[in-house]
């Protein structure tokens, strides 16, 4: 009798199927968040509010409650639903340029005011779903379509470096930044998401997880190439890390 | 005996699984789905899958649906 060592995880929807890019990293940490979420056993009590862009899509995907709170402004919706009922558990997943961009003062405010919330942010240093716009995150250099000729610094300034700037604000309770980028950093991305909800169970404050993706469609390359983007350009810029754990004692 | 099952109208045919695979069972099928792609396709005459799940892992897709051991 053969024993199962990989199964889909229980809060994926019945025959559901992504309606991601061929390669797109979106998939696995979704597939991370579901496992977590079964890990912990918060299916029935988890409420997600979701942004604008690719991660949209999660609640296509996850049976889970969902409210739809788009461009930006997903964290102070959940601000809302968890003082509503801090009973459940409330979680965002936003893509950098919802999350850093479009939703940067209610992400960063959610962090400073220490709400118990986790917010999950997929950094792919562009706009996916709009095709491949200059975000926030863009690495100096960087082509997209509204930088033919790359990044520079005197017109677009420098990219944001989110996880440290939320582990800046007093009260957020876990900051870390991790990669997709092989099987190793997939593991260690799992153990970081499970952190940040757990900070939110014990009511510590804000928990936070930057997610370095891929984007093979928009920087035009193979799912393999850029995964080896990710671990040469992004990863020297976007050092990953746990920034910030008061778990932990000094 | 281990092996791993896989979802051919899952499959988008990134290949991102093959070279994950420690023991290179994994290859590109000459079969396709629906929408035309060639699959992958799971070949272990002489049983060295080891069942560490690193294929299923590394599918941003859930196309390997299971992963067996013994």
């Amino acid at each position: 009798m053969a024993t199962q060592v990989f199964d889909i995880p229980k809060s994926f929807k019945k025959d559901m199927k992504y309606t991601f890019c061929p390669g797109c990293d979106h998939g696995v940490a979704i597939r991370l968040v579901a496992e977590v979420l079964d890990e912990l056993g918060l299916k029935e009590k988890a409420i997600t509010a979701t942004s604008i862009g690719c991660s949209v899509t999660l609640y296509d995907f996850l049976d889970i409650d969902a409210i739809e709170a788009p461009h930006g402004r997903a964290l102070a919706e959940a601000t809302g639903v968890k003082r509503a009922r801090p009973d459940k558990f409330v979680f965002t997943y936003q893509g950098d340029g919802d999350f850093a961009s479009i939703g940067l003062a209610e992400s960063l405010h959610a962090a400073l005011r220490g709400e118990n919330l986790s917010a999950i942010c997929i950094n792919n240093t562009t706009y996916g779903m709009t095709g491949g716009q200059l975000g926030p995150t863009t690495l100096l250099g960087q082509v997209t379509t509204t930088s033919p000729t790359g990044r520079n610094v005197e017109y677009y300034g420098y990219p944001i470096k989110i996880a440290e700037h939320v582990a800046l604000c007093d009260g957020c309770a876990y900051s870390a930044r991790v990669s997709l980028d092989s099987i190793a950093n997939i593991r260690k991305a799992k153990q970081a998401i499970k952190k940040a909800f757990e900070v939110q169970i014990q009511g510590l404050g804000f928990g936070f997880v930057e997610i370095l993706s891929t984007c093979p469609t928009n920087w035009k390359m193979t799912p393999e190439q850029a995964h080896a983007r990710v671990r040469n350009e992004m990863m020297p810029v976007f050092k990953p890390g746990v920034y910030k754990d008061v778990t932990v004692q000094e | 005996m281990n092996y791993i099952t896989i979802d051919k109208e899952k499959c988008k045919a990134c290949y991102l699984c093959i070279n994950e695979c420690p023991k290179k069972l994994l290859k590109v099928s000459k079969e396709t789905n629906n929408l035309g792609d060639h699959i992958v396709e799971f070949e272990d005459p002489e049983h060295q899958c080891l069942a560490c799940a690193m294929c299923a892992m590394r599918c941003p897709d859930m196309a390997i649906t299971g992963v067996y051991k013994g």
